[in-house]
């Protein structure tokens, strides 16, 4: 899988912040103090399954089965939960 | 016309909404932004339903960050009334406070209602600073007000306005902040509009201060990693490039005051020729959308040389049109600060001033009702003067 994140582990979406659909900015967003991220869809979809009970490698197969087309999904996803992890978006259970 | 002429659909969506709940302040900061005329904004204020509607319209419109500010929001008895409303809207909402009239009774009812995070303005390590600097008796009620933000499980976000009386202070400033469990601070390095404008010779630190304070920050960050993220706000007088102010003009914030003026910009009402809408009469959408003080600094069209053909221009935007205004003269001119600046040589002067131990030396004003009441009278004269600290 990848240096930092294993399949077996289990993420969460920061609990500090606030991660709410925007009908307006058609898109997910993540609310902190004095910020806030209008995510792409690529990381929406992520965000929104780390529900602090799926382990990376059941998040990659829900993605797998809801976007058979998409290439690389895989190494996309944990792209995407490196950088959650170094901008504090996300943390390990 | 506006966006060089791309029609209104390209109109950005307003995302922060500040709440300048009210003018009326107990502290009386040397560095406060707010209008030096204060005074003749702090009759008719908005009553709460009109809050209510302002906030119910700007989150139809996109907008999700909400701060509550003023002067001192808490000196209104319906800001939890506001909160809740906030709350429901699915607002993110923070409350900007100097702590003054924040008590266990109110801090419960604002987790109720749905704030999200408190901002505490501290002003120092020191009793004597912060009480100077204030001119208020308020060192030990910060303290115990950031205990109880900590109590109820709050985000602790601590502001600190940094000028010449606290910069020699700011690693003892940042160990205070961790020792109070602080998640976010804000080094706001003073920016010259309001009444710090009027202290600006008293109130700049020099360059090497900046520097110092600067390295000492980024030790500190290295140290702490990312259980605290500092925000350390660039002093624009020592930068040789404008700051793009609020992100742009009309681009993401929309600020309503405690009379219902709609701006796109804090300190924007020191503007000439020019008419803010009203909340009382116009709808937030027009006001964003629509009106002409909304769209008259959107996007670039408006802009001059060297503004007008410089490479760097959608970097920062020509900078901030307040400052343009305040220091030249000209709205419409580059902000200054920008070395390319045919104006740059008065930021360089203002830098000198400050090293001027004679100017420096001069009394600071303090922002109080009678100081501004006699600047709305022209009687500059007359202001209650207090001596910088030796």
């Amino acid at each position: 899988m990848s240096d930092k994140i294993k399949s077996e582990e289990i993420y969460l979406r920061n609990p500090h912040f606030r991660f709410q659909w925007e009908e307006a900015q058609g898109c997910y967003v993540l609310l902190f103090p004095e910020g806030m991220v209008r995510l792409n869809g690529g990381a929406g979809e992520v965000l929104s399954r780390l529900d602090g009970n799926k382990t990376v490698a059941a998040v990659v197969e829900e993605l797998k089965a809801a976007f058979p087309d998409a290439p690389e999904l895989e190494s996309d996803v944990l792209a995407m939960l490196e950088l959650g992890l170094e901008k504090t978006w996300i943390v390990r259970k | 016309m506006l966006n060089n002429g791309v029609a209104a659909q390209s109109t950005p969506k307003p995302l922060w909404l500040l709440a300048e709940v009210t003018y009326r302040c107990p502290l009386h900061c040397a560095f406060c932004y707010n209008p030096t005329d204060y005074v003749s904004h702090t009759q008719n204020e908005l009553t709460t339903e009109e809050w209510l509607r302002a906030l119910r319209e700007a989150r139809k419109m996109g907008a999700l960050q909400l701060g509550i500010s003023g002067g001192e929001p808490l000196l209104r008895d319906d800001i939890e009334e506001i909160v809740a409303e906030a709350g429901g809207l699915g607002y993110y909402s923070n409350l900007i406070t100097s702590g003054v009239g924040l008590t266990e009774k109110r801090i419960a009812e604002f987790k109720r209602g749905g704030l999200d995070h408190i901002q505490l303005s501290m002003h120092d390590i020191t009793k004597e600073i912060n009480n100077f600097i204030t001119d208020t008796n308020t060192f030990q009620l910060k303290q115990k007000v950031a205990a109880m933000i900590k109590d109820y499980g709050y985000p602790m976000v601590l502001n600190v306005v940094i000028h010449r009386y606290n910069i020699e202070h700011i690693g003892e400033i940042l160990e205070m902040a961790e020792a109070l469990g602080a998640e976010y601070v804000e080094l706001a390095n003073t920016q010259y509009y309001g009444w710090s404008l009027v202290n600006r010779a008293q109130l700049m630190p020099t360059r090497e201060q900046i520097e110092k304070a600067e390295a000492i920050t980024n030790k500190f960050r290295e140290r702490v990693g990312s259980k605290m993220r500092v925000f350390f706000v660039v002093p624009d007088y020592y930068s040789d490039r404008p700051k793009k102010c609020m992100n742009g003009w009309g681009e993401v914030f929309m600020i309503v005051t405690a009379d219902g003026t709609v701006l796109p910009c804090h300190s924007a009402r020191v503007l000439p020729n020019m008419t803010f809408p009203n909340v009382r009469e116009n709808g937030l959408e027009w006001a964003w959308t629509e009106s002409p003080a909304f769209n008259k600094y959107r996007g670039d069209s408006w802009m001059k040389e060297p503004c007008r053909t410089c490479p760097e221009k959608e970097k920062d935007l020509g900078g901030c049109r307040c400052q343009a205004f305040l220091l030249t003269g000209d709205a419409e001119t580059a902000d200054p600060v920008c070395s390319l600046s045919p104006n740059h040589d008065v930021i360089l002067q203002a830098i000198e001033e400050a090293k001027n131990p004679q100017i420096a030396a001069q009394p600071i004003i303090f922002r109080t009702d009678k100081n501004s009441q006699k600047i709305v009278e022209g009687d500059r004269e007359r202001i209650e003067q207090f001596h910088a600290l030796p």
